[in-house]
């Protein structure tokens, strides 16, 4: 099969307009006869829901929490970007196309990120409408901030809880389509299988967390918004009940996973303190903005910060990267910590961190002054790790926090599979191989208010569907297939936990498959998942039935669909030799060790196809075109 | 250190329900509350005993998925924290820790200290929301909103819709949830207009999810992990008097 972006003809910024134009449309009275459904209802899914319900569609949203509300966009502190210039500083459309393509590494596509930047000044317009409490300047404007390395000042915050006001803001507007009737809510329901009849994503089939029952669900069009797959790692910034299953399920259908290993690693998290922790917090990258990342000049000098002189100090991004300082992109800023952690200079009782040093701000601005900036995140962080940043350094480590990676979509955002559409994080679109900070909520919302509308009504408008109901043949095929793989899961009566399953995957992809990696522990990762894999399926414990709310048994599935999914991450970072973006291999580097991308053999999406539990996937490849911008090595010097 | 627990299990809705000791054995101070009550349960997983039954997700104080009573104590000991970020620092070896569920007839138990809060989104439904679709907004600085105004409808708009407010209050009252959201929407420009039919209806959907009546007595604000005031409650009855009258 040949991989179709479907990328509009004519000029850059006339693409979106005219596929607009070129797009069908379903005539408002027919809306209505046309249901589809949507998994997820984070930023990307309940947008979707939200406009869609209004355009009069039948919509059925799906959501493993117990509310909407909850899903993990919520968990965002730092904001969103849009390229209003209001700070007529020199931002436009096309910077911020721009950025994002250069901050990517030169592995998305140029139409999309175009369109992700066109309609980022309408996504701020809306959230104001709706009243999302933006941070404001005293003569009422909008404030803006620079954030993640960005030149110009153009993400726009509420706080450091940017995500929840945004993910409330839509939410709410779900919540008022599902009073209308428009929108049907399924809570606490756990995706488990896209059905397909006659190749077309049909329906799903989900289990109600509260009574155990598989249900069934049909549709014309399916949308998985559905997030990343960062909690393969075990320890991530993740939620608890972030999870690859329904993309991965999607995936054993037919649907290509692109560049699983595009994954990115954020620099300012607490690190690691002990084998019981279960997840890792974030500290907003908005703190680089003002504080000095540095670690002692001398290996194994543990005197406390305090004790150590400023000559003795190496403020490490400051020296290497004198434009950009603290504030050069989140895989370059990461990929130094670990450089200087594993010279012997890291900090802390693991040695596993580097310092967050604020006191240069606060003898600059105030106390005062820090404290309305990051109060909060300083906080959060005191009641984490009982030490207080405002006469202490934060300690900091990389950690897993938002993978770029997903099910390969075109320019509708629409999979391999005709009819599923993917949205947000779990598709692979705009990004890249590295994205840039404030601006996942962007792509999220995007997808769910202003693209998903067009492309999906397009699709519907051309496709024609043979009537289905869920006594159709496929539904009970799909439905079998994910009850025999329940009965399985309890039928093992082994004597690990799936979480002891989870940690030693996780463990593993960290080590071989995280910050840098090299062919000898790929092929090591590779042939140890195998093993894990075998050892879940002989020895995994999953105590009680299936008939109610069971969560060891929800996570054991979960972990089941790592243990598959973890190969092809590990697969798909042996295959791409070069180094780009948060993808780091040693063998690819500059002399200076800076990232070394391969331009003439990797300027293409990898898009993997399902053959089989434990067989080698089959490679498709996208090759990107760039008409625009020239691939140059990023420089943060 | 090792602290022994008294954690409330109950089967079902039906099922009848009880206290049941547990001990944590070999837990360090920098756990979390929830890292604590994990290794229990990975002790009766690995025995192939029913683990306990909790929802938490992002574990970091702001999805509002965990919210358990600690010692008869939304949330637990500490001020404007919620239990997720509780650690186990807290407490000393030998300690004992009552466990309990949200009790709240709006808020049925599903299993052990799991229960069902659909009604906070039945409320939000009512009319929690501004009433514009997507597309077609004017731009953003068009509507200019004071800082000071600005800032004070984030102080209530950062609810994270927990319901400890309802489980600390003894009548198990929602007023705390419902006018955090009536207060944010009616200080901004953007949510007068509806002001007074959203403010009539969503106490309206308040009363009817079975929660109790508000008697003013601030045990919600007391235990609110996100320190939302007790004047919200002020300000949803002085818009429910407005629009009484707005209405007549």
């Amino acid at each position: 099969m040949t991989l179709d972006p479907k990328i509009p003809s004519g000029p850059l910024s006339d693409k979106w307009d005219r596929h607009r134009f070129d797009s069908k449309l379903v005539s408002p009275a027919n809306r209505r006869k046309h249901t589809v459904i949507i998994v997820g209802t984070g930023l990307a899914g309940a947008s979707a829901a939200a406009s869609l319900g209004e355009l009069g569609y039948n919509v059925l949203s799906f959501c493993i929490h117990d509310s909407p509300r909850r899903a993990h966009s919520i968990a965002a502190q730092g904001g969103i970007n849009a390229a209003k210039n209001y700070q007529n500083d020199g931002d436009s459309i096309y910077r911020l196309f721009y950025d994002t393509i250069k901050g990517g590494d030169y592995r998305s596509r140029e139409a999309n990120v175009y369109r992700l930047a066109q309609t980022s000044v309408n996504i701020i317009d809306q959230c104001v409408a709706q009243g999302v409490p933006f941070a404001r300047e005293y003569g009422g404007q909008l404030d803006n901030r620079s954030f993640g390395g960005a030149q110009v000042s153009r993400t726009f915050y509420a706080r450091g809880q940017t995500g929840q006001q945004l993910l409330l803001g839509a939410y709410q507007s779900m919540m008022r389509q599902v009073a209308k009737g428009s929108v049907t809510m399924f809570a606490q329901r756990e995706m488990l299988d896209v059905v397909l009849i006659d190749g077309k994503a049909r329906g799903i089939i989900c289990r109600n967390l509260v009574t155990g029952q598989l249900e069934r669900y049909v549709a014309d069009a399916v949308c998985l918004a559905t997030g990343g797959y960062g909690t393969a790692y075990y320890l991530s910034t993740n939620a608890i009940n972030s999870n690859v299953t329904a993309a991965w399920r999607a995936h054993k259908r037919g649907a290509y996973f692109a560049n699983p290993c595009f994954t990115q690693i954020h620099p300012t998290c607490i690190p690691v303190s002990g084998d019981d922790q279960s997840k890792l917090t974030l500290m907003s990258e908005s703190l680089r903005n003002d504080g000095r990342v540095w670690v002692p000049k001398n290996a194994g000098d543990k005197r406390p910060a305090s004790e150590i002189p400023e000559a003795e100090r190496d403020y490490y991004l400051e020296r290497k990267y004198p434009s950009f300082g603290n504030l050069v992109p989140r895989d370059v800023a990461s990929r130094n910590s670990k450089a200087v952690c594993d010279e012997g200079r890291g900090v802390g009782d693991s040695g596993l961190a580097v310092f967050l040093d604020f006191q240069n701000a606060i003898d600059r601005l105030g106390h005062a002054t820090v404290a309305g900036r990051y109060g909060n995140l300083f906080d959060m962080y005191k009641k984490i790790t009982d030490e207080d940043p405002y006469t202490v350094p934060m300690r900091i480590y990389p950690a897993i926090h938002y993978t770029m990676g997903g099910l390969w979509v075109d320019y509708n955002l629409m999979s391999t599979v005709p009819g599923l559409h993917v949205l947000g994080e779990a598709n692979f679109s705009d990004h890249g191989a590295n994205r840039l900070g404030a601006s996942a909520l962007m792509q999220g919302l995007a997808d769910g208010y202003f693209v998903i509308p067009y492309t999906l009504a397009h699709y519907i408008a051309s496709t024609p569907v043979e009537k289905a109901t869920t006594d159709h043949a496929a539904f009970a095929e799909s439905e079998d297939n994910v009850q025999s793989r329940i009965d399985r899961l309890l039928s093992v009566k082994g004597s690990k936990t799936p979480r002891a399953l989870h940690r030693e995957l996780g463990h593993l992809l960290w080590d071989e498959v995280g910050m840098s990696r090299t062919e000898a522990g790929l092929k090591r990762a590779l042939a140890r998942i195998p093993e894990l894999r075998e050892e879940f399926w002989q020895n995994v414990s999953v105590p009680g039935d299936a008939n109610n709310l069971n969560k060891n048994l929800e996570y054991a599935g979960r972990v089941a669909d790592y243990l598959e999914f973890g190969e092809l991450l590990a697969l798909d970072a042996l295959h791409r030799t070069e180094s780009c973006g948060g993808h780091f291999r040693e063998e690819s580097q500059t002399p200076d060790g800076e990232a070394k991308r391969d331009d003439d053999h990797f300027a293409y999406a990898a898009a993997w196809e399902f053959q089989g539990v434990g067989k080698t996937h089959e490679l498709h490849k996208e090759q990107f075109v760039f008409e625009n911008v020239k691939p140059t090595q990023r420089s943060y010097k | 250190m090792n602290v022994h627990l008294k954690v409330w299990r109950q089967a079902g809705p039906a099922a009848p329900g009880g206290l049941v000791d547990y001990t944590a054995t070999g837990v360090s101070a920098d756990m979390s509350f929830l890292e604590m009550l994990d290794s229990v349960n990975e002790t009766l997983i690995a025995r192939g005993e029913d683990p306990i039954a909790f929802a938490s997700d992002c574990r970091e104080g702001i999805c509002g998925t965990f919210g358990v009573m600690v010692d008869g104590r939304p949330h637990g000991p500490d001020p404007c924290t919620t239990v997720c970020q509780l650690h186990m620092r807290r407490y000393n070896d030998g300690d004992t820790i009552v466990i309990e569920p949200w009790q709240a007839r709006a808020f049925p138990l599903i299993k052990d200290l799991v229960v069902d809060r659909t009604a906070f989104d039945t409320i939000i439904q009512a009319g929690g929301y501004t009433s514009v679709n997507t597309g077609g907004a004017q731009d953003a600085n068009a509507i200019l909103i004071p800082k000071t105004v600005a800032d004070e409808a984030m102080d209530s708009a950062q609810c994270i819709g927990c319901g400890a407010c309802v489980a600390g209050c003894k009548n198990a009252s929602a007023a705390l949830f419902t006018s955090a959201k009536i207060t944010h929407l009616s200080l901004l420009p953007q949510g007068q207009m509806e002001a007074p039919t959203r403010v009539v209806a969503m106490i309206e959907a308040m009363d009817t999810s079975g929660f109790g009546g508000c008697s003013n007595e601030g045990e919600c604000e007391a235990v609110c992990p996100k320190g939302i005031s007790l004047k919200n409650i002020a300000t949803m009855n002085r818009e429910y008097r407005k629009a009484l009258f707005a209405n007549r």
